[in-house]
């Protein structure tokens, strides 16, 4: 059995040698000296800088060591999802970008992806909007990532890692900006295609970004993949294996990095992913380290499938390339030019309604107004976004408006796990828990 | 209706519209009015003229894709269990590509359990719970439904549950599935099914002492009228609405 000795300077001491550790528990408690004791509960957040947005954990600690933690989440909660069912299903875009406000764009893919199978138009995407989606979901995994690393190194102290990821990041934004107008919340992929074409110039731009991204990660690798200090801090921290993270709904990069290959874009491709080529990057640590390594990776797997899609945007244009679905019922006008009030305008479509056709006036009001009608059902859309699988569950009742729309984000689901990779760890190895799960609060609370 | 192209680039993107919207109205929703239209010249009827057909309430076999043999995978495997597959299942519907099983609350959790365990099944994952509130279908207003993954086959599957507004009671699935743990409570808080079981069913999003379940068809969206340059515009859910 246990054996026991009292020294002044520890307290209690237990000598554990191989014994059930539910036995050592039993004669501590027989002694009255429970092991939580002397605890400690602290409040970390909803206003603490290492939490990702307004993430509450609460604490309970002996000593230095986590015993229990538990998250509290929905100081973020702001309706989306209700709002949605009273906006048509072209405005639930500019809702559900502003989700998971770190990866807009894939929310809307999410969304339209589901629209567009209650619809039953997948076959009817233009070629060319499908490969914009993709580019702008690749850039934006990218601006996740490296956000993702950014905070990661500031949260251990790494002001360097930070300065540097979010410069990196800034190129594409910049590039977001030129393409769609807006840093953030762009409602750029629409039910039907994507709500314009790329600016003159976007291809030689992103291909320039292409050409330096590759030396400014290998930068970032340099400062981190070797160093003793985010070694020390990274490895074996926070682990979850592969039964841990399927036990509790854990995807995306947590999953990879328990060696599990799966990654929606090849498993079950959407947006033409099948026709491009690039590797799912795994580690098998389950550590912190584990998942750092997993997402340098991908960005450079997305540099990889951002190159072949400027090819396929840049090759041959047909004079009918659209990147808005024919069908008139659906799509809105997408040709769009930069008016004098630098604003995007569709002169062409405009003198149409305008001069030639009161029908057309007639169906791009009642399209705009009303919007059009989704057939009865629900769907359930996947993708993988930069935490892992976003779904989007969407009801339709048959009207303009979604009956339902949930969505299933990853970060929501990955926080479950959090105290099962804190429990019995060091206090400080929270933060790194907590900044390799990447959690964006927009999009756990919605 | 963008009418920017001129000569043959027209002819072939109307042939395309066209035969997109013959596509979609071989769907659930038959439309008829202008759009798709071939018999009478009615030019403003953008959706009036609508006749809506009843939701696909089950299918016949054979459902297509893997959906029959995940059917009868189950079926043998609820009948090793001692569960005939008519009374676990109530109905089993495929639609747009996706199997949807209705599953009578008694059984659920037996179901998720054997989905989980038998290797021909192997759902691994859960992605989660979502609430539907129908508050026309009475006798079944609250609907759970769950998201299934099989990463050993890699196949989808939906779970779905009804229970009335007066009984909303579920078996919690946190036991099969312990990642429906926060699902589950974010469905108590906004539809206000009770998961009997749960370790600790508290509300998540919505603050601890809030009243109602707000994803509710019943509960109000809220907001005030905002005041913008002398107009005043009234809240999204009291505007004018085209149902």
């Amino acid at each position: 059995m246990t054996s026991r000795t009292d020294t002044e300077a520890e307290g209690r001491v237990y000598n554990v040698g191989g014994q059930d550790w539910d036995d050592v528990v039993a004669a501590a408690d027989q002694a009255g000296d429970r092991p939580g004791e002397e605890r400690l509960v602290v409040n970390m957040g909803p206003q603490h800088p290492s939490t990702h947005g307004v993430l509450r954990l609460i604490l309970t600690l002996d000593g230095e060591t986590v015993t229990e933690l538990r998250p509290v989440i929905g100081y973020l909660h702001t309706g989306i999802e209700k709002n949605m069912e009273f906006r048509t299903w072209m405005q639930g875009v500019t809702f559900c970008t502003r989700m998971d406000y770190l990866s807009p764009l894939f929310n809307e893919a999410a969304f339209c992806l589901a629209t567009e199978r209650l619809l039953g138009i997948e076959a009817a995407i233009p070629e060319r909007a499908s490969v914009i989606r993709v580019l702008m979901m690749e850039l934006n995994r990218i601006s996740s990532h490296l956000m993702a690393i950014a905070t990661f190194g500031l949260e251990l102290g790494a002001t360097t890692v930070l300065l540097n990821g979010l410069r990196e990041r800034e190129k594409v934004l910049d590039l977001f900006e030129l393409i769609t107008g807006l840093r953030m919340n762009h409602a750029y992929i629409r039910p039907g295609g994507v709500s314009q074409d790329l600016p003159s110039g976007a291809i030689e731009k992103i291909r320039e970004f292409v050409g330096v991204m590759p030396g400014l990660l290998g930068d970032l690798r340099k400062l981190l993949d070797a160093n003793p200090v985010y070694l020390a801090r990274t490895r074996n921290i926070a682990f979850l294996d592969l039964a841990g993270c399927m036990t509790l709904g854990v995807t995306g990069p947590v999953l990879r990095s328990t060696g599990l290959p799966w990654d929606l874009r090849k498993s079950q491709p959407y947006c033409g992913y099948e026709t491009y080529e690039f590797d799912v990057p795994v580690q098998d640590t389950c550590d912190a380290y584990g998942r750092y390594l997993v997402r340098m990776d991908e960005m450079e797997q997305s540099l990889r499938i951002i190159e072949q899609c400027t090819d396929r945007l840049a090759g041959h244009r047909q004079a009918d390339d659209r990147v808005m679905i024919a069908d008139a019922k659906i799509g809105w006008p997408a040709q769009l030019a930069l008016g004098p009030d630098g604003l995007g305008n569709s002169p062409d479509h405009i003198k149409h309604i305008m001069g030639q056709s009161m029908e057309a006036l007639i169906h791009h009001f009642k399209l705009v107004t009303e919007g059009f009608r989704v057939p009865a059902g629900q769907i359930y859309a996947a993708i993988e976004s930069p935490r892992g699988e976003l779904g989007c569950h969407a009801v339709s009742d048959g009207g303009t408006r979604p009956y339902r729309v949930h969505f299933r984000d990853p970060s929501f689901a990955n926080l479950q796990a959090l105290p099962a990779m804190c429990e019995g760890g060091m206090i400080a190895d929270v933060i790194a828990a907590v900044a390799s799960t990447d959690p964006v609060m927009g999009g756990v609370d919605r | 209706m963008t009418g920017e192209k001129a000569g043959d680039q027209q002819a072939s993107a109307e042939e395309k519209a066209a035969l997109a919207g013959r596509g979609r109205l071989s769907g659930q929703v038959a439309r008829t009015g202008m759009f798709g239209t071939e018999t009478t010249g009615d030019t403003s009827g953008y959706g009036g003229l609508i006749i809506r057909r009843p939701l696909a309430l089950s299918s016949p076999r054979p459902y297509g894709s893997y959906f029959d043999d995940l059917a009868d995978d189950l079926s043998s495997s609820l009948e090793q269990a001692g569960l005939p597959f008519g009374d676990a299942v109530e109905r089993v519907v495929a639609d747009r590509g996706e199997l949807t099983l209705h599953v009578s609350r008694e059984h659920l959790t037996t179901v998720a359990a054997r989905l989980r365990d038998d290797p021909a099944l192997a759902f691994e994952l859960c992605t989660g719970v979502s609430g539907v509130h129908y508050p026309a279908d009475s006798g079944r207003e609250l609907h759970a439904v769950y998201h299934l993954v099989s990463l050993t086959h890699n196949r989808r599957l939906r779970l779905e549950v009804s229970v009335p507004d007066s009984d909303p009671h579920l078996p919690t699935m946190v036991r099969v599935y312990p990642t429906c743990d926060w699902h589950e409570r974010e469905t108590w808080d906004f539809f206000g099914i009770v998961f009997d079981g749960h370790p600790a069913l508290t509300r998540i999003e919505m603050p601890d002492d809030w009243k109602g379940h707000p994803q509710r068809k019943d509960y109000p969206l809220g907001g005030i009228p905002v005041e913008f340059r002398g107009a005043t515009m009234p809240p999204p859910d009291e505007r004018r609405a085209y149902e």
